[in-house]
């Protein structure tokens, strides 16, 4: 069995910046610290935990700045190396080894008055009867004790990747996670698991790169309905940080919204806004023309290229330019890109009073903030997810991101699948995805390698999928 | 020696190739055998003492107007109104024909003891001329009198304040203009009649009127039935001009035009054979295309632009007439037909143009891809009296690099018009879904009032301009140009001009009749 693992050496982070300074995104993988290795299935840290086996794993934007080097420092202290990589998983549950498909401690459980319900005194159980008597965080799906009761060996789920107070024991739940907001945890460090924001950065759980398969508390699994297709699956926890950003904008019906950047987070922003809220206008600028395509059939009012975003927000929004700065402007723009640009802009054509949501992964930047300051401008990062509060009721961000993704069919956004042994072709072409008219890559782990023709050089076949 | 008349040249084995204007540069074409090249007339002796006859033209006015010094008293509001930096083309040599006429007015009014006179630019919605323009205009003299003093204005057809609504032509037009000039006693306006579509009442209908009459003739219906514009009779644009130009007279207000012709001298001696038919080319024009082409070639555009735009016509002044308006617009117009007019047998398959670097909303600025297809399907295709040059499904080709290039301080309607309303639609009749957006939009307006920008509307105007080619062509090619903007523009490109005539034969069949027209100098083609 296989894993991609990420270890810490030095001098191969500096040779993946430069080899991606120089010939672009994902190219750092050829050089840096990523290596394909031998691996056998991470241990289970504790008996709420389940073996899963990844089926399709996506690769993130912050998965490419972690195999280009280009991560900003600050996320030192919350990974543990060596890691296996993939946060964004569609997987399947295993049989904890030597253990019966439903017997206790496996995977399955043992029903509802099983250890880890509400009560039984495991922090999953008080992470559930927290948000039950208090916050009503919980929500109705893989948060709740009885839906991780059900699951079965063979089972399809979805990973919620964050390494909150539940999944590493911690008592008491911090107030984010009592609250059922995992991803304002800030106790990702502590607990008997080694540092780690999500799988996919923790030495101790594995990730979704890999055939050896990962470990996961069974609070963070979702199992995927039967009419879900794999593609759709897969993109259910990045659209759940798009729900979560879109919900936290506090759009109303009147509002005009514009979107930076259309690749997966940004694609996604449009599908959940459209769903979630009611904006009165809802703009996009993408720098591809499929992107625009896509981001109009996902419902923009209106997508244009990139550099013309800022002119577009003007003309709907009747307003002056001043300062560099349109005087009215969108009431809430979504940065899915995270650059120093795309943050320019976005403070460029908000309102005054007007909210920037960074969805996008930004690092260390340098901005005039004169504008943000003089026009009162709010910037809000927006990362995970927990859960949101829609007409008044609350539920897990991953159940609205399911249904988001089912009526906007996102699985259409996989563009591309390959086999983990041909992780530089995939990392260089989730890197240049746009301009290879794609969205998104994944690992597909049920995929072999293709078996080379005597003669014929290796890794050359044409990965599967719909967008070249 | 008398200047020759208009020429139409048959192409034949020995004819060399012809000249073809490409933006900021020039092409050598070699047409097919049998093809026609429609050469202008030269350019027409010029008065030998223009002062002298403007003199004249004020003292014996035509029509049924008195000598402009009886039009004069003390204590008296006059505004003398004046064509904008759109007129000439290419902008003449000092002293501009403005500066002469203006000169003279204002030596009658400060004989009679006027104090109250004021300039007013009859802008329309083009954009405000920078100081330089106006100094070449009117000469330092002029501007140093009056612009120090707020008595050099430029009509603002966005100033509340400063507009009149005078009522409402017999078919529902909206007839409103510029306040000061409406409660003149006299309004005394400038124009230069460079085509046949100047001049006579569009002169203060259009060039004082504000975006709310200027409505109802900058549309879609009316261009598409004015054949052409150069053809007052056939043209629905001047109809309702006049109407409206009516109107204003029977509202009590009195002006007083004065019309100039020029002639089509357009290129000094450097540039002396655009001017001239190429089998007639001396070894020093030869000399001088090589040196020209090679150079513009190799430079950046935006200094090719900035050469060009710093050629100085040296057109010269044919005639001067002033008095009623519609008086003096008849002779004007004979006398910029007798200039321009050139008589060509029957209408053609295919009709090639070279589009130059100006056309006269780029004066001093970027000929950008909405004001290319304004150049070449609303200008040059109008050259034509009777019938259009080209058939009826015909194709037009258009050699013009095509950038999508744009100046945004004088044209940034223009890029959201491209970007936003090209994106949706090109046909003339629909883009006006998207007319009132721009129109009020209030940074454009802004823009307008207090820059150097043509107003909102104003790419819709230069679209509708087309609407009469668009809908009489078969198709629009572009040799040489950007082909996604080409292609955003509704047109289809060509690398080669042999490309283009092969994809023309696509639309109008085998072996089609082709006809250059060899402009500028300007012509207009009287089809027979």
């Amino acid at each position: 069995m296989k894993a991609l693992v990420f270890e810490r050496v030095v001098p191969r982070f500096a040779a993946a910046r430069v080899a991606a300074t120089l010939r672009g995104s994902g190219r750092g993988a050829a050089v840096g610290p990523l290596r394909l290795l031998d691996q056998d299935p991470p241990a289970t840290p504790g008996p709420d935990w389940i073996h899963v086996r990844p089926r399709l794993a996506g690769i993130c934007g912050s998965d490419l700045a972690t195999v280009d080097g280009a991560t900003s420092r600050y996320f030192e202290d919350l990974v543990s190396f060596p890691f296996v990589p993939g946060h964004e998983i569609l997987g399947v549950v295993e049989p904890s080894p030597g253990a019966g498909a439903s017997g206790s401690g496996s995977a399955a459980g043992t029903g509802a008055g099983d250890p880890g319900s509400a009560g039984d005194g495991t922090a999953a159980g008080r992470a559930a009867g927290a948000s039950a008597a208090g916050a009503s965080a919980a929500g109705s799906s893989a948060a709740g004790a009885g839906a991780w009761a059900s699951l079965q060996p063979g089972e399809r789920v979805v990973v919620e990747p964050v390494l909150g107070c539940v999944p590493r024991a911690l008592e008491p739940l911090c107030p984010a996670c009592a609250a059922g907001d995992t991803g304002s945890c800030q106790h990702v460090a502590f607990g008997h698991l080694s540092p780690g924001l999500q799988i996919g950065y923790c030495t101790d759980t594995g990730g979704g790169w890999s055939t050896a398969g990962l470990v996961a508390h069974r609070s963070q699994l979702h199992r995927v309905p039967d009419t879900m297709s794999d593609e759709d699956a897969v993109m259910v926890e990045p659209t759940a940080c798009a729900v979560h950003g879109a919900l936290s904008a506090g759009i109303v019906g009147t509002d005009t919204v514009a979107v930076i950047g259309a690749g997966t987070l940004g694609l996604a922003t449009v599908a959940a806004v459209r769903r979630l809220q009611a904006p009165s206008t809802l703009l996009v600028g993408a720098r591809y023309a499929h992107q625009r395509s896509l981001a109009v059939e996902l419902g923009a009012d209106r997508a244009v290229p990139s550099v013309q975003l800022e002119r577009t927000v003007r003309r709907a929004t009747h307003s002056l330019r001043s300062a560099g700065q349109v005087t009215a402007g969108a009431d809430v723009v979504f940065d899915c890109v995270g650059s120093v640009d795309s943050i320019a802009a976005a403070l460029a054509m908000v309102r005054p009073r007007g909210r920037v949501v960074l969805v996008g992964m930004p690092g260390r930047v340098t901005l005039d903030l004169a504008g943000l300051w003089h026009r009162q401008v709010a910037l809000t990062g927006a990362y995970a997810y927990g859960t949101e509060t829609v007409d008044g009721t609350r539920r897990r961000t991953f159940d609205l991101a399911f249904d988001v993704v089912a009526d906007a069919h996102l699985g259409r956004l996989v563009s591309a699948r390959y086999p983990l042994e041909r992780f530089t072709e995939a990392l260089a072409h989730a890197g240049s995805a746009g301009s290879r008219g794609a969205v998104k890559i994944v690992f597909d782990l049920d995929q072999q390698p293709p078996r080379a023709a005597p003669g014929a050089p290796a890794g050359r076949s044409t990965p599967k999928g719909r967008r070249a | 020696m008398s200047p020759r008349p208009g020429y139409v040249l048959e192409v034949d084995r020995t004819t060399p190739p012809t000249l073809f204007w490409h933006g900021e540069s020039f092409r050598l074409e070699r047409l097919p055998t049998g093809s026609r090249v429609v050469y202008a007339p030269e350019p027409h002796e010029p008065l030998a003492d223009p002062v002298a006859a403007i003199r004249d033209a004020l003292d014996n006015p035509l029509g049924d107007s008195q000598p402009l010094r009886s039009l004069l008293r003390p204590g008296m509001r006059l505004t003398i109104a004046f064509d904008d930096v759109s007129l000439p083309l290419p902008p003449m040599r000092r002293p501009d024909v403005r500066q002469l006429v203006i000169e003279q007015v204002l030596d009658q009014a400060a004989s009679a003891g006027v104090d109250d006179v004021v300039l007013v630019v009859a802008l329309a919605l083009h954009r405000r001329m920078t100081e330089s323009e106006l100094r070449h205009a009117l000469g330092d003299r002029i501007y140093d009198a009056f612009a120090p003093h707020d008595l050099l204005w430029q009509h603002d057809a966005e100033d509340p304040d400063g507009l009149v609504h005078l009522g409402v032509t017999d078919r529902g037009e909206d007839v409103e203009i510029n306040k000061r000039a409406a409660t003149s006693d006299l309004i005394v306006y400038v124009n230069i009649n460079l085509v046949a579509m100047d001049g006579g009442h569009k002169s203060v209908a259009t060039g004082l009127a504000s975006y709310r009459s200027l409505r109802h003739h900058h549309n879609a219906h009316t261009m598409r039935h004015s054949r052409s514009f150069m053809d007052q009779d056939h043209s629905e644009l001047h109809s309702s001009n006049w109407r409206m130009g009516r109107l204003i007279a029977a509202s009590g207000i009195k002006i007083f035009q004065i019309e100039t012709t020029l002639n089509n001298d357009a290129f000094p001696e450097q540039f002396r054979f655009l001017q001239r038919r190429e089998w007639e080319w001396s070894m020093r024009d030869r000399a001088a295309y090589m040196g020209a082409s090679s150079a513009l070639a190799r430079v950046p555009a935006r200094l090719a632009r900035s050469v060009l735009h710093g050629v100085a016509a040296p057109h010269r002044m044919t005639s001067v007439q002033a008095g009623e308006v519609e008086a003096v617009h008849a002779v004007t117009t004979a006398n910029v037909y007798a200039q321009q007019l050139v008589e060509v047998d029957g209408q053609t398959d295919v009709l090639t143009m070279g589009l130059p670097y100006i056309s006269p909303y780029n004066v001093n600025s970027i000929l950008n891809p909405i004001l290319v297809a304004c150049l070449g399907l609303g200008y040059f295709f109008n050259l034509y009296r009777g019938r259009p040059l080209v058939r009826p499904g015909g194709v037009l080709i258009m050699s013009h690099p095509t950038t999508p290039d744009f100046h945004p301080g004088h044209h940034p309607s223009y890029i959201d018009f491209f970007e936003e309303v090209l994106a949706d639609t090109t046909d003339p009749a629909e883009i006006g879904k998207y007319e009132e957006g721009f129109a009020t939009d209030p940074w454009y307006v802004h823009l307008y009032r207090t820059g150097n920008a043509y107003h909102g509307v104003h790419p819709f105007y230069m679209w509708y301009w087309c609407a009469h080619a668009l809908d009489h062509l078969g198709a629009v090619i572009v040799v040489g140009g950007h082909r996604a903007t080409v292609r955003r523009l509704g047109f289809k490109s060509a690398s080669t001009m042999a490309d283009a005539l092969e994809m023309a034969a696509d639309v109008v069949g085998p072996g089609p009749s082709i006809t250059h027209l060899h402009t500028p100098p300007l012509m207009i083609a009287d089809v027979r």
